[in-house]
């Protein structure tokens, strides 16, 4: 992270000339001077579109910094630490942070066990294999705003959800309840990004050597057994990036509680960081609290991607 | 058994230097427990499948029958289509308030624009990445990697803040297409294939007098067709789907995407119409139509090994 934010917009490389050149030419550009022209949009496009906003946002937020008229020179006084003070002192960002909290303890375990159960009976079983891939493929592929529609029928006070469950039915229900609102946002996202994961331990199970089942069998180990010893064991790399990725996922968080739950309610008890930063920057007109909001949450995911990479990715090279 | 008619496409190595593609060409073969115990658990294993699909489907079949309801039903028996309440009236109550044609169109525009940029200069990127050699070929591709983990939270306001106020271009496709102009994922995608190309290819084209675009046109780009399908597939779920840019930076409803019509359909406008979990999932239905035909025609390229590949790096 901090070699992109440290790299001014001017890193685009010149566009070479001919790819003929003289020798110190061909020192100075490589072999085909050519390929510099070839990345060159690509280039610009990560200076413009990531390498700069970065830096732009961690500026921000130590500037009193607010939304004037384009083109109007205006004096935008440095802040220190004043949009972090103010932002660590707001109860709802705290909540916001505690919501994702919760978001992810119940989205990860869940996305982990299920997508190595289903990757692992779809890497066993033999027939309609491409059927059930297909099919769990149909909610990634669609846009969250379209499937929150069902889940909103789903799940309303006298939906199908409540109607099956009858006298069990939550009250009130799920998506205006404080205790739910939020485990039934995890399991939406759960859901509809699980196929994305079930490739991956798919395509990390193809890897795993025959041999260690074959010599797991001959030590006597039942397939339960061989699955726990032996295939959990083997996608340790794919259960690191599976981490990192829901979490990462999870941070982002925006469109399902803006839709789902109607702006992160009931009372802000699903209200995410983005949406905050949503709120606080666009709608309110604070966008350096906001990006102050966005720096500590980018702090944050680093740290947690660096704890699961010890304690899970270890081996990975 | 159709494993074998998938194209036989596997995990690339990074280093140039990597065996001949050919050589590479077979670990598609899964693991089959030759030992496994019996019927019990493959039935077992099914069982889990089935549930799967279950979970996974329903709630679609749901849309297509809720969205059919001329009175809304939201009990078990609801479930099943019953002749004498089906209708088309929920597509027409939500056209008449979001326009569904212009939100269509605005998808399109707007998918179509992150589109031609990835597929242009994707390719010119990935091949560049892949076959010449240039000083700062190492630091792009590193940007490539680290582009896929940077969060979209962090470049929200700054992005918002340039595009909107400095750029002028909220209320724009130009400024709605902007940040998805080039797909990273599929520039990898597009580098991991150019890698897999023969290098005596591309000595043999050079050797014979072929510049260097002439390389990348005539020889290069054929061969990775299936890769542009991948590429192609992945790229448009991203835009087509999005949601909170183009909400961000148009707030004129002729300019919208379908998403954010919907979701704005969705949060302040449902409640006034007569049947809105109906016009809502009609809304929902249109939308996720063009995504889903997409990628049942492309998904032998989609469900490929190539995509978690593309996503490690």
């Amino acid at each position: 992270m901090t070699t992109l934010s440290s790299s001014p917009v001017g890193t685009a490389p010149a566009p070479a000339g001919k790819p003929s050149g003289s020798r110190p030419k061909r020192r100075l550009l490589g072999e085909h001077p050519l390929g510099t022209l070839f990345a060159a949009p690509y280039v610009v496009f990560i200076a413009v579109v990531f390498a700069y906003p970065i830096g732009f946002a961690v500026w921000m937020s130590f500037q009193d910094y607010f939304f004037a008229a384009p083109g109007a020179v205006v004096d935008r006084p440095f802040a220190g630490f004043d949009n972090y003070v103010a932002v660590l002192s707001d109860p709802d960002v705290w909540q916001a942070f505690g919501n994702v909290g919760v978001f992810l303890v119940i989205n990860v375990p869940l996305t982990v066990v299920l997508s190595l159960l289903l990757a692992y009976a779809l890497n066993t079983v033999i027939h309609a294999r491409t059927f059930f891939r297909v099919s769990y493929f149909v909610p990634y592929v669609t846009a969250s705003v379209a499937v929150v529609a069902v889940w909103l029928f789903l799940f309303s006070g006298n939906g199908l959800v409540n109607q099956v469950l009858g006298p069990l039915a939550p009250d009130p229900s799920w998506l205006v309840n404080s205790a739910l609102a939020m485990p039934t946002i995890a399991l939406f996202v759960t859901w509809k990004g699980m196929a994305f994961y079930i490739l991956l331990y798919l395509s990390a199970l193809q890897n795993v050597p025959k041999e260690l089942y074959e010599a797991a069998s001959v030590d006597g180990a039942g397939r339960v057994r061989r699955f726990i010893s032996v295939t959990v064991p083997s996608v340790r790399s794919a259960t690191f990036l599976v981490l990192l990725l829901a979490t990462i996922t999870g941070a982002n968080l925006f469109t399902e509680p803006y839709l789902l739950t109607g702006g992160g309610g009931p009372n802000g008890a699903s209200t995410s960081p983005v949406l905050l930063m949503y709120q606080r920057g666009i709608e309110q007109g604070n966008p350096d609290v906001a990006a102050a909001i966005g720096v500590i949450l980018v702090v944050l995911v680093l740290f947690v991607a660096w704890l699961q990479r010890r304690f899970v990715g270890r081996e990975e090279s | 058994m159709t494993v074998a008619k998938e194209p036989k496409r596997t995990k690339p190595t990074d280093a140039a230097t990597g065996p001949a593609p050919t050589t590479r060409a077979v670990t598609t073969g899964r693991h089959h427990d030759p030992s496994s115990g019996g019927r019990l658990q493959a039935v077992l294993l099914y069982l889990v499948l089935s549930f799967g699909a279950v979970a996974f489907l329903f709630p679609f079949y749901y849309m297509v029958v809720g969205s059919l309801q001329a009175e809304v039903d939201p009990s078990v028996a609801g479930a099943f289509p019953a002749p004498g309440n089906l209708s088309f009236e929920n597509y027409v109550a939500i056209d008449e308030r979001i326009d569904l044609f212009t939100g269509l169109m605005n998808s399109g525009i707007f998918t179509g624009g992150a589109l031609i940029g990835t597929v242009v200069f994707g390719v010119l990127a990935g091949y560049a990445l892949a076959i010449l050699k240039w000083r700062g070929r190492g630091f792009v591709f590193a940007m490539a990697l680290l582009v896929q983990v940077v969060p979209f939270q962090l470049l929200m306001i700054p992005l918002y803040v340039m595009i909107a106020r400095d750029f002028g271009l909220a209320d724009s496709y130009l400024g709605m297409i902007l940040p998805f102009l080039i797909n990273s994922t599929a520039v990898i995608i597009f580098r991991q294939f150019f890698l897999q190309l023969p290098k005596d290819l591309f000595d043999s084209a050079r050797i014979d007098g072929a510049s260097e675009v002439r390389v990348l046109w005539s020889i290069a780009l054929p061969l990775v067709r299936p890769a542009i399908a991948t590429a192609v597939i992945l790229t448009f779920i991203g835009p087509w789907n999005e949601f909170l840019w183009p909400f961000l930076v148009t707030k004129e409803a002729e300019l919208q995407p379908l998403a954010v019509s919907l979701a704005n359909f969705i949060s302040n406008i449902a409640a006034s119409t007569a049947n809105p979990y109906g016009a809502m999932m009609a809304g929902a239905v249109v939308l996720s139509i063009p995504a889903i035909v997409l990628f049942l025609v492309f998904q032998r390229s989609f469900v490929s090994t190539d995509l978690g590949s593309g996503v490690k790096g």
